[in-house]
């Protein structure tokens, strides 16, 4: 594999977006570069019939047709972008069904994204720095016990955690609200270090990951600063100890939410979703607000809820809010209100993310609004499989990157 | 003279067609040249920007797709200024294209809209067809010099 991680473009209408240019520099920005695969005038016209996909799109053709020269082999590929315009129901179905063709074909890192005029470098660089990093990085990733003294820091959008680890072992960890990204990981990191009866000077290695991690990562003189999928990934397998074969990791953050089909401990294909607050658990924050209750209390009075009893008319943060509180009005239960939002935020998830993926069991659902234990029911009840919520599986991150992390003590 | 527009709005073939007969090609080549040579725009391959897309709003709701929005920005000016068009349907991509069918629908329609001297035409598949394809452009081409 070359240094330079080669991704294969595979898109339509991202010149006419103006966007090509964002995409070129997300890539840039993580050591990659987008190359276009080599097609002929005659590869396009046989590719409807090769791939038996009939579109009215040239450029959908072209990007089949592109699609099959990855999977033929004839381009030097080490990951691939999928990326067609937002709203266009043609190019979902050829995207969709490309994606799925070169995963199983290939075993490439694949990732699709729908965009707008709107999406910038800045949105694209986590999901191209894991694609790289599934690339690139597979040695790093194939880790699966946690050695020596190290920590993982994640900083996240709503919460800093941190985990110290010894030998395969959690030994102390650290959780505050995040506030300023910098305060509130050394807060994290003291809680940890004292927690855990070690010294910042004693630990072999450090990682960060999460909306933080590069100012975490140089303040910590981090050895490994990593973004969220594949740290996550590596921390879900290993809480619930399932690193051999398939796993599908489900992140409902505050922020943003992630979908990650794992085989062997290795993401494969994922979604990030974080266009809308009505699928993240800052919904879940506010309705625990309107209900009078902790966040830690709503996951219990859910449970005991019946989600179908109250009408919720928009996924909207503001108006499915303003949904529930008309039920409480009316007369609703607490619990079925509790057991409507976490539907709410499921069943967003599970339209608009989970069919981006392949949901192979065991499912896994992590980070701390899974310890709302109306989410994973909820999502249970969607999938129709058993959703297993591993132990401080709030502290995924950070044990995924104290995991991780750990790899550089070896290679030192 | 009359300013045809030409569809697919890059063929270079229509476009020829369209001068030999004395007449000012419509085509997509020439905003593409003006924005690639326009100082100050940095945004390859074609220099569209994410403000493209936007413009493109004038003819086509935000629901719509930015990428369908983006070529409007490009084209729908060329049909509010052109005075006939030439239309192809179904070429070849070699001959030309817009890459997108959701464009060529809405664009056909802001043609016929327009209700300017229109020539459609399919795509010609054996020679005969093409040689009576290059005469009905030229028997159209040659009519508006004769303002019928």
């Amino acid at each position: 594999m070359s240094e330079i991680v080669r991704i294969a473009q595979l898109s339509c209408g991202s010149e006419y977006s103006g966007i090509q240019q964002e995409i070129d520099e997300a890539a840039r920005s993580v050591g990659a570069e987008m190359v276009f695969p080599d097609v002929d005038a005659g590869d396009i016209q046989r590719i409807e019939d090769e791939f038996g996909l009939r579109v009215a799109s040239p450029d959908l053709k072209l990007m089949m047709a592109r699609g099959k020269a990855v999977v033929d082999g004839i381009s030097d590929i080490d990951a691939v972008f999928i990326g067609t315009c937002f709203r266009c129901a043609e190019a979902a179905l050829v995207r969709s069904e490309l994606r799925r063709y070169i995963y199983e074909t290939t075993g490439l890192p694949v990732i699709s994204y729908s965009f707008t005029e709107r999406t910038t470098a800045t949105t694209l660089l986590t999901r191209m720095e894991a694609l790289t990093t599934m690339a690139l990085r597979k040695n790093l990733l194939v880790r699966e016990r946690q050695r020596g003294l190290t920590a993982g820091i994640d900083s996240g959008s709503t919460t800093t955690k941190c985990v110290v680890m010894r030998d395969n072992e959690i030994i102390g960890t650290g959780w505050v609200p995040t506030t300023k990204v910098l305060q509130s990981a050394e807060k994290a990191f003291e809680e940890a270090l004292e927690a855990a009866g070690v010294r910042e000077g004693e630990l072999e290695a450090i990682g960060t990951t999460g909306y933080g991690r590069f100012l975490a990562g140089e303040r910590f003189k981090a050895d490994l600063v990593q973004e969220e999928v594949t740290v996550n990934s590596k921390g879900a397998v290993f809480l619930a100890d399932t690193q051999k074969g398939d796993a599908t990791v489900i992140d409902i953050g505050g922020m943003d939410n992630k979908a990650i089909s794992v085989h062997n401990g290795i993401p494969g294909m994922f979604t990030l979703g974080g266009i809308c607050a009505g699928a993240s658990g800052r919904f879940l924050e506010l309705t625990a607000r309107r209900l009078g209750v902790e966040i830690t209390e709503l996951g219990a009075l859910s449970v005991k809820g019946d989600a179908r009893k109250i009408a919720m008319n928009s996924y909207c943060i503001v108006f499915g809010i303003q949904s529930l509180v008309n039920s409480l009005s009316a007369g609703a239960k607490p619990e079925d209100v509790a057991a409507a939002a976490c539907h709410s935020v499921s069943e967003q998830v599970f339209e608009q993310q989970l069919q981006e993926v392949e949901v192979k069991e065991p499912v896994l659902m992590v980070g701390g609004s899974s310890l709302i234990e109306g989410l994973p029911k909820a999502m249970e009840e969607l999938l129709h499989v058993e959703v297993h919520v591993p132990p401080n599986s709030q502290f995924i991150g950070a044990v995924g990157a104290a995991l991780l992390s750990s790899g550089f003590i070896e290679e030192e | 003279m009359v300013k045809v527009l030409v569809y697919p709005a890059n063929s270079l073939i229509l476009a020829d067609l369209v001068e030999r007969f004395g007449h000012e090609p419509l085509s997509v080549q020439q905003e593409i040249r003006e924005k690639i040579s326009a100082p100050g725009l940095d945004s390859p391959p074609l220099n569209i920007t994410p403000d493209d897309p936007k413009i493109g709003l004038r003819y086509a709701a935000v629901e719509v797709p930015s990428g369908v929005r983006g070529r409007m920005a490009l084209i729908g000016p060329l049909i509010e200024e052109a005075e006939a068009a030439v239309v192809v349907h179904d070429p070849d991509p070699t001959f030309g294209c817009m890459g997108c069918a959701r464009t060529n629908e809405l664009v056909n329609f802001l043609i016929r809209a327009r209700k300017i001297p229109l020539l459609e035409l399919k795509y010609p598949s054996t020679e005969d067809d093409a040689r009576d394809f290059v005469v009905r452009v030229a028997e159209f081409l040659k009519s508006l010099e004769n303002g019928k």
